[in-house]
């Protein structure tokens, strides 16, 4: 067993800093553009063990955290769903793909509102660290499969299962035609993200503003997440005035969809997009906005980064 | 690190399938669901299930350590006895507090605390509370590990304690710290158990399979409890009142038109009885009780209720 070579650096981007950059413009005058991504998940009860993770806190089998997970397909999705139809506001699914076949009811629901998908892996208790090239490449091919034939979608957009990778995962995401990641939070804005092949950017996904992060980690009330979302907002609606920003707000219909904690998510998502100098966008349109016409400029922008001692 | 790739099977997915990956119930979505309808046209089943614990001075603590448990080295006497305030002070105030608009609570009940304090049960007896089992005692937990035949004598145990202390069929249980093996349910069917609340997928019952027929899932919850919330959340005792307030209104509103809700809450005698916690709870129920068409109710009578109305 020969160790993989590390960086110190992911080498992924260059150092471009925040007031000296080109200028960005949204469609129709937009200040932000702004995306709500849904983790739309799947969790296995008794997955095979990933010698870099176990996946569940308790010994197999993990009731409490597996029904936990199990309750946002049955229950949390659908309050949000009627949260996010209320609102007009489109979901960007960050998809577990194996879901089209657990539960194809969800895509058709996201389907019918003409939400985007994109990858969030095969399952979430599938980690990629420890998959070589090859093994890297059938999940991401599995994910192009299944999207497309579910949903009829290019997939564009990836965001890694349980934020697991790989060294080789941007590059192998790209290669294969992928446009967008969501895995990076080095910014407000999107910006490229260098790969051997293909053109891939980061856009601003957030885990200061994940539900998961707010509520699993940082354990904050619901009615305190909503003033974080409305702080959040305020604050980039008010600098995209110089340049456009983006905001995500990344969800977990198990959490979100609590009854406790879907008035102050509501309120948050109808003050956001009442506001008319934001565009109510999918990663892919954001994606797309910045490939046609930031991308090259950003990329010819950034100052190489020195070498550390 | 190193360069062996991971095993085959970690790319395979014999459960990838429509529905769940095991068999213990079918894939269903809560609005999509037949409309249920409370006794007397109530909106909302409230459910309140404080739990009796003890946790043993020398707990172990295997294979995990339940919410609650000792922390620092032996003894432990700060957490052993600020848990045993629940059992002599703290679950005084929430029958104080239940007592006032006339609420039910369904009792979960460790069997230790069935031996220990006998005259506790007589007092929750005497109040009309349903009980249901929480195990031996929040140091025997079920998990995956166990010896089938020993969860089956701690079931059993478990059972026939609670049984003889309050002369009741006891026909709910709730595992330890929520912690189930492969066959906890198949043992608990056996053992004429007919709901579990362990599972926190739902806010309505369902039906589970298991090897001795079906058996309800009743949707006791981990978030909407004050442990959670007020322990584990560092939240304030108003946050906590707030919760419990926009978690009813959000299920009142639903069950205007997807028809009647549970509202459970789950209580700890020695968390939310606490002196300066109480009035949290207080608030909260006035809050609810305030409307038309809530049904206090016991586990076993919002089962029957839904029970009916099934198949």
């Amino acid at each position: 067993m020969s160790a993989l070579p590390t960086r110190r650096d992911p080498g992924f981007y260059d150092y471009l800093p925040y007031d000296s950059r080109p200028v960005i413009r949204w469609p129709g005058g937009a200040r932000v553009a702004f995306w709500v991504a849904p983790n739309v998940e799947f969790y296995e009860l008794n997955p095979p063990r990933n010698p870099a993770r176990a996946p569940w806190a308790r010994p197999a089998p993990d009731v409490l955290n597996y029904s936990y997970r199990d309750y946002g397909n049955r229950t949390g999705f659908w309050r949000m769903l009627d949260v996010m139809k209320r609102c007009n506001m489109r979901g960007s699914v960050s998809l577990n793909v194996a879901l089209c076949e657990h539960h194809p009811e969800v895509i058709e629901a996201c389907a019918r509102e003409g939400w985007e998908f994109y990858s969030h892996g095969t399952y979430n208790t599938r980690y990629l660290m420890g998959m070589n090239e090859e093994q890297e490449r059938q999940v991401i091919q599995d994910s192009i499969d299944t999207i497309k034939k579910h949903t009829g979608q290019k997939l564009d957009g990836w965001l890694a299962p349980a934020l697991t990778y790989t060294p080789n995962t941007m590059d192998l995401v790209a290669e294969m035609g992928l446009t967008y990641v969501c895995d990076l939070f080095h910014d407000d804005q999107p910006g490229p993200v260098k790969v051997k092949k293909g053109t891939l950017t980061s856009i601003p996904y957030s885990l200061e503003m994940n539900d998961t992060i707010v509520y699993n980690v940082n354990l904050v009330s619901p009615r305190r997440y909503g003033d974080i979302l409305k702080r959040q907002f305020d604050r980039l609606y008010e600098e995209g005035e110089r340049s456009g920003t983006v905001m995500c707000i990344p969800l977990h219909p198990y959490l979100i969809g609590q009854p406790y904690r879907l008035a102050a998510f509501e309120e948050a998502l109808a003050y956001i997009t009442s506001h008319d100098k934001v565009w109510l966008a999918t990663g892919r349109e954001i994606a797309q906005h910045f490939n046609a016409h930031y991308h090259s400029a950003f990329m010819a922008a950034g100052q190489a980064v020195g070498e550390a001692p | 690190m190193s360069n062996k790739p991971l095993p085959e099977d970690y790319l395979s997915y014999p459960l990838r399938r429509y529905g769940m990956d095991h068999d213990r119930y079918d894939w269903s979505m809560l609005p999509r669901r037949k409309p249920v309808a409370w006794p007397d046209g109530a909106r909302i089943a409230l459910w309140v299930v404080p739990a009796l614990e003890w946790f043993p001075l020398n707990m172990a603590g295997q294979p995990f350590k339940p919410p609650g448990a000792m922390q620092t080295a032996y003894p432990d006497l700060r957490h052993y006895t600020l848990r045993d305030y629940g059992n002599r002070v703290g679950i005084f105030r929430i029958m104080q507090a239940l007592g006032r608009h006339a609420i039910p609570a369904t009792v979960a009940v460790n069997a230790a605390v069935a031996l220990r304090y006998p005259s506790l049960i007589e007092r929750c007896k005497a109040l009309g509370w349903e009980f249901i089992a929480n195990g031996l005692d929040m140091d025997h937990l079920h998990h995956g590990g166990l010896d089938p035949a020993e969860e089956k004598r701690w079931i059993e145990q478990s059972l026939d304690i609670l049984r003889r202390a309050t002369a009741a069929p006891v026909r709910g249980w709730l595992s330890p710290a929520k912690s189930e093996s492969f066959q906890t349910l198949d043992l608990l069917g056996q053992a004429g158990i007919d709901y579990v609340c362990d599972w926190v997928n739902d806010d309505m019952p369902y039906a589970m399979r298991t090897a001795a027929g079906p058996l309800v899932a009743m949707p006791h919850p981990i978030d909407i409890d004050d442990y959670t919330i007020l322990v584990n959340n560092h939240h304030t005792e108003d946050d906590f009142r707030d919760q419990l307030i926009d978690h009813f209104d959000v299920l009142y509103r639903e069950s205007a038109h997807e028809g009647g809700r549970v509202m459970a809450i789950s209580l700890h005698p020695w968390v939310i009885g606490q002196p300066y916690r109480i009035r949290a709870l207080e608030e909260a129920l006035a809050h609810i009780m305030r409307h038309k068409g809530v049904w206090p109710a016991t586990g076993s009578q919002i089962l029957q209720a839904w029970r009916a109305q099934q198949g």
